[in-house]
Order: structure tokens, then C-alpha cells, then sequence
């Protein structure tokens, strides 16, 4: 009885886990161009972006997704009328579209930073400039990557 | 417990636009794997690093899980008086790091 008893519950669980494993399969395990859409509409609320005065820095091919040296910079006179308030980075298939926000002041000289990020897949990655004027500049880059990060067992 | 690395040139001209570099020694988990057994690893990263230099804000960055273990961050500011630059890593799980450099104007 107690044998039987623990036979069914151990089908059940068996049942239940590949249930689970149905259901995790299903879900996608990135973030889609619409979710980055949204990401950058938080960002930039309803004012309009123009493609230009950034410049995304970022290798064309990459063979490792866990580390891609990564340049972003506007130019800017960077003086207290004139300056780049933040730089924000976003991937269309990485699991969450943000990457980074970078924020900078007139004392920063230079609206150039350097860093490195982790891309999932072969995909565009897009910048978003914002200057103290109010506007959004934006610019996009196209990496192909031969290993893919996030993803891989520990 | 962490191990940061900064580097500032230690003189500079007024006004001159100095690039401070900052490597900081970090997993940066991103949440997303799972072990062999399925199970999955709880994020552990970074979120926010803020330089100041001699108490003002002149750099910061908001991290997310898609920067590459062990934060490499590159800017600039401009050198206006001697002081202390100061930077300051806070992250998942009460993570806390500071590092300062001295930059020397004249």
C-alpha cells in the first residue's frame, strides 16, 4: 500500500515536472524588438528620436558574446547650455533589452565611454543619446556572434 | 572583499580632459543561467557605479545584467582642481565597493 502510494505520487511529480518543462520551453528566452521598442519608449517618453551625432563603437563580428568591447560618444561641447545628459544602450534579442544607462554632466568633458557587454545573439544594438536641449539622437550597430552568452549552463 | 582597479594621471593642466579608467573584479550573474540540474542561478550583478570628484557628482552608470562580468567602464572628466576622485560600485545582495585615486592639478 504505502509502496503503491509512493509509486503514484512519484508519476505524478514525473507528470508534473515534464509539464514544467513543457510550459519553460514555450516562453521565449529573449527580448523581442517590440520589448526593446517599449524599453527605449520608457526612456525617451513620447519626443521624437533622429538617427545621427552618435557613434556606436562595436566589432562587426564577435566571437564571444560574454565580452564585446563596446565605444559609445557624441560630440559635444559639453558646456552647462550644451551638454549630453545620457547615453542609454539596448540589444532587440538579449533576455532584457537594457543593457546601460550612462549619465554624464558638463564636467565630464567628453560624452565618450568605453565598456564591454554581453550579447546573446547575432543582433543590432542601438544607443540612444540624450542632450540637454531636450532632443534623442540614436544610433545602431550590427554584431554577428559565433558564441552566444547568458544562456549557457554553469 | 572586491578588488577594484583604477587608473587617473596622477598630474594634469587645468582644464585638461582627463580618461579614468575603473575594472572592478565581479561575477555579474545574470539570472539567467541554470545549473546542470535545472535549476536556476539568482542574479547577482552590479547596478550602479558613481564617480565623484571632491564630493561632486561627475560620472555614473546604471548597470544591468548585460554587461560582462567584471564591469570595465572608460570615461572622461575634466581635471578643474587637485583633489580626490572617489568611486563607489552598490549591487545585488548589499554589494558595496569604494576606490579613490588623487589627481594633482596645476
Amino acid at each position: 500500500m504505502d509502496r503503491e502510494t509512493s509509486r503514484r505520487a512519484f508519476l505524478m511529480g514525473a507528470a508534473a515536472g515534464l509539464g514544467l518543462g513543457a510550459v519553460i520551453t514555450v516562453v521565449p528566452v529573449h527580448a523581442t524588438p517590440k520589448e526593446m521598442e517599449d524599453a527605449v519608449r520608457k526612456v525617451v517618453g513620447s519626443a521624437p528620436v533622429t538617427k545621427g551625432r552618435v557613434k556606436l563603437e562595436l566589432p562587426p563580428l564577435s566571437e564571444n558574446g560574454n565580452t564585446v568591447p563596446l565605444t559609445v560618444s557624441i560630440e559635444s561641447p559639453m558646456t552647462a547650455a550644451d551638454h549630453v545628459r545620457a547615453i542609454h544602450v539596448f540589444t532587440e534579442l538579449n533576455p532584457q533589452p537594457d543593457v546601460v544607462s550612462f549619465r554624464f554632466g558638463p564636467r565630464a568633458g567628453h560624452a565618450r565611454v568605453s565598456t564591454r557587454i554581453r550579447l546573446a545573439n547575432t543582433q543590432t544594438v542601438t544607443a540612444i543619446g540624450e542632450l540637454s536641449d531636450g532632443s534623442f539622437w540614436s544610433a545602431t550597430a550590427a554584431v554577428v556572434v559565433t558564441l552566444a552568452a547568458c544562456l549557457e549552463d554553469a | 572583499m572586491a578588488n577594484a582597479l583604477v587608473n587617473v594621471p596622477a598630474r594634469a593642466r587645468r582644464g585638461e580632459i582627463i580618461e579614468v579608467k575603473t575594472l572592478i573584479s565581479h561575477p555579474m550573474e545574470t539570472g539567467y543561467r541554470r545549473t546542470q540540474l535545472g535549476a536556476r542561478i539568482p542574479r547577482d550583478i552590479i547596478r550602479l557605479f558613481v564617480c565623484t570628484y571632491n564630493g561632486t557628482e561627475v560620472f555614473r552608470a546604471e548597470l544591468h545584467p548585460a554587461i560582462a562580468a567584471n564591469p570595465f567602464v572608460v570615461f572622461s572628466t575634466v581635471a578643474t582642481e587637485s583633489g580626490t576622485l572617489a568611486f563607489q560600485w552598490t549591487g545585488d545582495n548589499g554589494f558595496s565597493a569604494t576606490e579613490s585615486a588623487t589627481i594633482t592639478v596645476e
